[in-house]
Order: C-alpha cells, then sequence, then structure tokens
C-alpha cells in the first residue's frame, strides 16, 4: 500500500496548524488590547458607571436584551438605547415595569434604588459611544 | 464492552437525557413566551426560562462528554480505568451542582443569588451561558479536574491511541478553556471579546475535536476499518478545525468594539469553517462504504451518519450564512443567530452525545445490540427530532429575515418590538416545532425501556422471509 501521506505528518500538520494560528491570535489579541480603551473610551469608565455595569449584571439583563447583538434575542437591544429614548424615558420605564398588559412581553420590576437607576443609566451612556464600526445600521438597533 | 470500570459511564449517560428533557420542556416554555409575553410571569420570567434552558444543555452535553471519556478511555488504552470510585463520586457531585443550579435560578432572583454566592468579591455572573453561580463555576472547574485526573492517569498506564490521544487532550482543552470565565473585564468590550474564548473556543474549536475523536472510534468499532486510516483522517479535521477556526473567532468581534481588522480576519477564515464537517461527512461515508461488518445496532449507526450532516447544516451553513461581515451587520444580533444557534448545538453536540449514548447504552445494559422493537422506536425519535429541530431553525430564520427587511435594511425601520408582532407567525411555527420535538423526545426515550437484547437468528429469518 502506497504511504506518501502518513498519520504522522496529517498529525504534524495538526499540532504546527494549532501553535502557528493560536501564536497569531495572541499576537492579534494583545494589539486589540491596546487599541480598544481607545475605541470605547475606557477613560470615562468612572466608579458610578462600572457600578451601573455591575447592577446590569446582576440583574442579568441580557438574559432578554442584546448589548451590540450580544445576548437574547426577546427584548430590544442596550447598546444604543441611550441614544433612541434618552435618560428620562429609561428611568420612568424601569420605574414602570412590569407593564401587566396581558400578551405583551413582561420586564420584571427590579427594585432599583435611585442611586443603582442613576448609575445604571450612565453605563447605558458609556455604552452607547462604544465604537462599533457603526452597528447597529440604524436607531433602532 | 471490554472493562468492568467503563459501566460508571451508564450514571453519566442517563444523567445527561434527564437534564436532556428538563432542557426541552424549558425550551418549550421559552418559545411560548415569545408568543404570550405574561405567560408564567412574574414566578418564571424569560431570562429564567432561558438560562435554565441554555445551561441545561451545556451541563447535559458536557455530561454525556464526561460519560463518553469513560466509557470509551478504559477501551482505547486496553486497561481498567484509573478509578472508577471517584468517576462515580464525580457524578454525584456533578449531578447535584447542576441540579441545585437549576432550583436556585428557579427559586432565588438573580441579584439576591449574586448576593449570597460572593458575586460582589469575584464578579462572574450575568454573562451569557456564563450565568452560574460562583460556587457552581469551582464546582465544574473540580469536577473537570477528576475527570482529567482519571483519564489522564488512565492514558498513562495504558494504549497511547490518536483517537486517546486526541480526546483526552481535548478535555484537558475544555477544562482550560473554561477557566476565562473566572475572567470579567470592567471594561464591556474586553469582557465581550474574553467571554468568546470560552463560547467559541468550545463550540467552534474544541468540541469539535471531542466530537471526532467520538465519531472516529463509533465508527472504528461498528464499521471495523482498519484504525490507521480512521486516525489520519482524524487529524486532518482536527487540524481543519483549529486552522479555520482559531482565527475565525474574528466573526465575533466586527460590531463589538474590537478594532476593524477583524471584519477582514474573520471573514476569511470563517469562510474555511465549514471544511472540517465536509471532510466528516466525506469521512464517515467513507467508512461506512468500506465497513468489514454489519452491525446489529442500526439505530447507533443511523446516528453517527447524521451528525456530520446536521453539524454541516447548522454550524456549517448556517454559520457561513451569518458570519461574513456584510451579511453580519444586518443579521447580527436576530434570529438568525438562534437558528443557526439550535442547529449547530443540536446537529453536532446533541447528536455526538446521542450517538455515543445510542452505541455505548446496550453494552452498559449486557446486550450486543437493542432488540429490533426497541430500535425502531429510537429511529422514529430520531427522525421526529431532527426534523423538528430543522423546522425550529427554518421558523427562526424566518423570524430573522423579518427583523433584518423591517428592522435592519429598511427606509423606514420599525422598532424591535413591532418588528416582533410582525413575526409572529414564524414564532408559532417554532412552538409547533418545538412541540414535536418534545414527542420525538418521548418517543426516543420510551425506546429504553423495553427490555430484550437483539436476536439474530429472529431477525434473520424475518429478512429471509420479508
Amino acid at each position: 500500500m502506497q504511504q506518501v501521506f502518513t498519520k504522522a505528518m496529517a498529525r504534524n500538520i495538526f499540532l504546527g496548524g494549532a501553535v502557528f494560528f493560536l501564536a497569531i491570535y495572541v499576537a492579534l489579541s494583545v494589539d486589540t488590547w491596546y487599541r480598544i480603551p481607545e475605541r470605547d473610551h475606557a477613560d470615562k469608565l468612572s466608579p458610578a458607571v462600572l457600578q451601573g455595569k455591575y447592577v446590569f449584571d446582576e440583574n442579568n439583563c441580557i438574559g432578554c436584551h442584546t448589548v451590540n447583538g450580544e445576548g437574547a434575542y426577546f427584548a430590544p437591544e442596550l447598546g444604543n438605547v441611550y441614544k433612541r429614548r434618552g435618560s428620562a424615558f429609561i428611568k420612568a420605564w424601569i420605574e414602570s415595569q412590569p407593564t401587566g398588559v396581558p400578551g405583551r412581553r413582561q420586564m420584571p420590576n427590579f427594585h432599583l434604588s435611585q442611586k443603582q437607576l442613576d448609575d445604571l443609566i450612565l453605563y447605558l451612556q458609556w455604552l452607547s459611544n462604544i465604537d462599533t464600526n457603526n452597528w447597529p445600521p440604524n436607531i433602532q438597533g | 464492552m471490554k472493562y468492568q470500570s467503563q459501566k460508571v459511564a451508564k450514571p453519566y449517560f442517563i444523567g445527561a437525557l434527564v437534564l436532556f428533557f428538563g432542557q426541552i420542556v424549558f425550551g418549550l416554555i421559552a418559545g411560548f413566551q415569545y408568543l404570550d409575553g405574561s405567560f408564567l410571569f412574574p414566578g418564571l420570567p424569560f431570562d429564567v426560562v432561558r438560562m435554565s434552558h441554555t445551561n441545561l444543555l451545556i451541563v447535559w452535553l458536557l455530561m454525556s462528554f464526561m460519560g463518553a471519556a469513560y466509557f470509551i478511555v478504559p477501551e482505547e488504552a486496553q486497561t481498567e480505568l484509573y478509578s472508577p470510585k471517584l468517576a462515580l463520586v464525580t457524578f454525584w457531585v456533578f449531578f447535584t451542582a447542576a441540579a441545585l443550579t437549576i432550583l436556585a435560578y428557579l427559586f432565588v432572583p438573580y441579584a439576591h443569588l449574586a448576593a449570597i454566592t460572593g458575586n460582589a468579591a469575584l464578579p462572574t455572573m450575568g454573562r451569557g451561558y456564563l450565568e452560574q453561580p460562583l460556587p457552581t463555576k469551582i464546582g465544574i472547574v473540580l469536577v473537570a479536574l477528576s475527570l482529567l485526573f482519571n483519564v489522564t492517569m488512565t492514558l498513562i498506564k495504558g494504549r497511547k491511541t490518536s483517537i486517546n490521544l486526541i480526546l483526552v487532550g481535548s478535555l484537558w482543552g475544555l477544562a482550560l478553556l473554561f477557566l476565562p470565565a473566572f475572567y470579567f473585564p470592567e471594561d464591556t468590550v474586553k469582557a465581550s471579546f474574553a467571554w468568546w474564548w470560552v463560547v467559541h473556543g468550545w463550540v467552534e474549536g474544541d468540541w469539535e475535536l471531542i466530537l471526532g475523536a467520538l465519531l472516529g472510534f463509533i465508527l472504528i468499532k461498528m464499521t471495523g476499518v482498519d484504525r490507521e486510516i480512521v486516525e489520519k483522517w482524524l487529524y486532518i479535521i482536527v487540524a481543519m478545525t483549529l486552522v479555520s477556526g482559531i482565527i475565525g473567532i474574528g466573526h465575533h468581534y466586527y460590531y463589538t468594539g474590537s478594532p476593524s481588522y477583524w471584519i477582514w480576519l474573520g471573514s476569511i477564515f470563517s469562510i474555511l469553517e465549514p471544511v472540517p464537517f465536509v471532510l466528516l461527512i466525506a469521512f464517515s461515508f467513507k467508512m461506512l462504504m468500506q465497513r468489514r461488518r454489519e452491525h446489529p445496532n442500526k439505530a447507533a449507526m443511523l446516528w453517527a451518519l447524521a451528525t456530520p450532516i446536521m453539524a454541516f447544516l447548522g454550524a456549517g451553513l448556517w454559520g457561513l450564512m451569518i458570519t461574513l461581515a456584510p451579511a453580519q451587520y444586518y443579521m447580527h444580533g436576530t434570529n438568525f443567530t438562534a437558528a443557526h444557534g439550535h442547529l449547530a448545538f443540536f446537529g453536532a453536540y446533541a447528536m455526538i452525545s446521542l450517538s455515543i449514548i445510542s452505541y455505548a447504552m446496550p453494552l452498559l445494559r449486557d446486550r450486543t445490540a437493542n432488540s429490533a422493537i426497541a430500535q425502531r422506536w429510537e429511529i422514529t425519535g430520531f427522525w421526529i427530532m431532527v426534523l423538528s429541530m430543522l423546522g425550529i431553525a427554518l421558523a427562526l430564520t424566518g423570524a430573522g429575515i423579518v427583523t433584518v427587511i423591517l428592522q435592519r435594511a429598511a427606509d423606514h425601520p420599525m422598532s424591535f418590538m413591532q418588528v416582533q408582532d410582525k413575526a409572529r407567525v414564524f414564532f408559532w411555527v417554532r412552538e409547533f416545532a418545538g412541540l414535536g420535538f418534545f414527542i420525538g423526545l418521548l418517543i426516543y426515550l420510551r425506546s429504553f425501556f423495553i427490555a430484550g437484547d437483539y436476536e439474530y437468528a429472529s431477525e434473520m429469518k424475518r429478512a429471509l422471509a420479508g
């Protein structure tokens, strides 16, 4: 039987390919790491914004919503919600949940304090200024 | 089955199927909440149902991978498992932890769960698929360490086949790739970038290696084809997985805040990502053609041959559809992604799990194969589940198209909720397909309760008479 292409050669392509592309990926990631703070204005990540982010995460907002397209597809995009709705609307909206309209998708009331609400909105504002290569295509997200 | 210690795989497989059942129940509830938003509210808000659905999926897949490892590694290594007792204890720890976590999701508000499990000290919660509280995440690491210790010790003392090396190596990869779950940068863009190390690293990298190793093992056993040929194919397939998939992670970085060069890198390498699935199809059918025996377990053969096809459709084709940057610009974060997710998770990872379960469970129950009647139930369940999942994927694709046309690419874009109303018919189709899947699952599970071994003599007689 002809053995031009052996198992050992196949294995070496596998190992070599994995190491080669992993090295490239690590190099690119390091570069990305240095560029992200510029693109998302990391200097504006104040303690209040980070508090707001914590409120966002501990209430599992991405369990229904998306942020920059990532999360669940049950409720609207939040990456640009600050620009779409503005802070007063967002605050009033969160406070008035759930709407209780029969059959309509319901958002729970998370019983946030005024401080938590303000921080959360600051975080949403920070999100809305990330350079996402012009995504989403329009304000509706 | 050649070694007594392989028996520890049995509780893993049964546990996996129990959790699979739970996953589908939550899927039906979540699907119905798209139609009636106040269904079970406020008792079970959508996010709780959804994370129960997705977390059960991950845990049952991990559980069946672990069962597969405990079944395959000793047989390939030609030696008993290093510690069957440890494997059994680990199963109960894992199963109990999984059940407690789901119960906590259902009965404790998420923010409260975060507060009582130390999330403030080391924040890890509130990320998709990684919603587990800190103690559960630590538990997953401990379970993985126990598995790795057990199978690595077995591998060291036994024969080192390529299948075993790929399988054990990819289990190490699985555990290592879980560690970024403990790393949650405060910068949301960085957090998303790192989140994909776990999610993309698993489903578009490491798990494909596990899939390959499991499929290779099943095909060697069922077709009797020479190991050298199978293992050479396997190395080529897993090489293509990593060559395409490592930089292919860039397709997650287009519109989430990372630099623009990922648009080119991600698009180019993503085009290659279906290649390993095409190779998997070619490989499995070639092995079928060259088979040297007719295995009586027809159901397992069906699962094993259908897995690469469905994986190609779900991961390869549906993935490719949304992966090129200009298309993703409109499809990102729509039900296109959900369609791809459903078909890929089912076609690749659920089906390879059900393949190894179909092959191994009869042997674990001291049968050569299940009786012809039990196999007919299993095969009926197979077809209903596969066709239903295609229905779910097509319905979600329809919903995605509605969003693209009315919300993303429209001259006068409609709001999210208006568009969701327009897509209602597709959510109905999805729910009915989901019910179909559930019925298929019941039929499939029924096959396990039919007693009796495969009887060569009577089947032969039936074949000759018919």
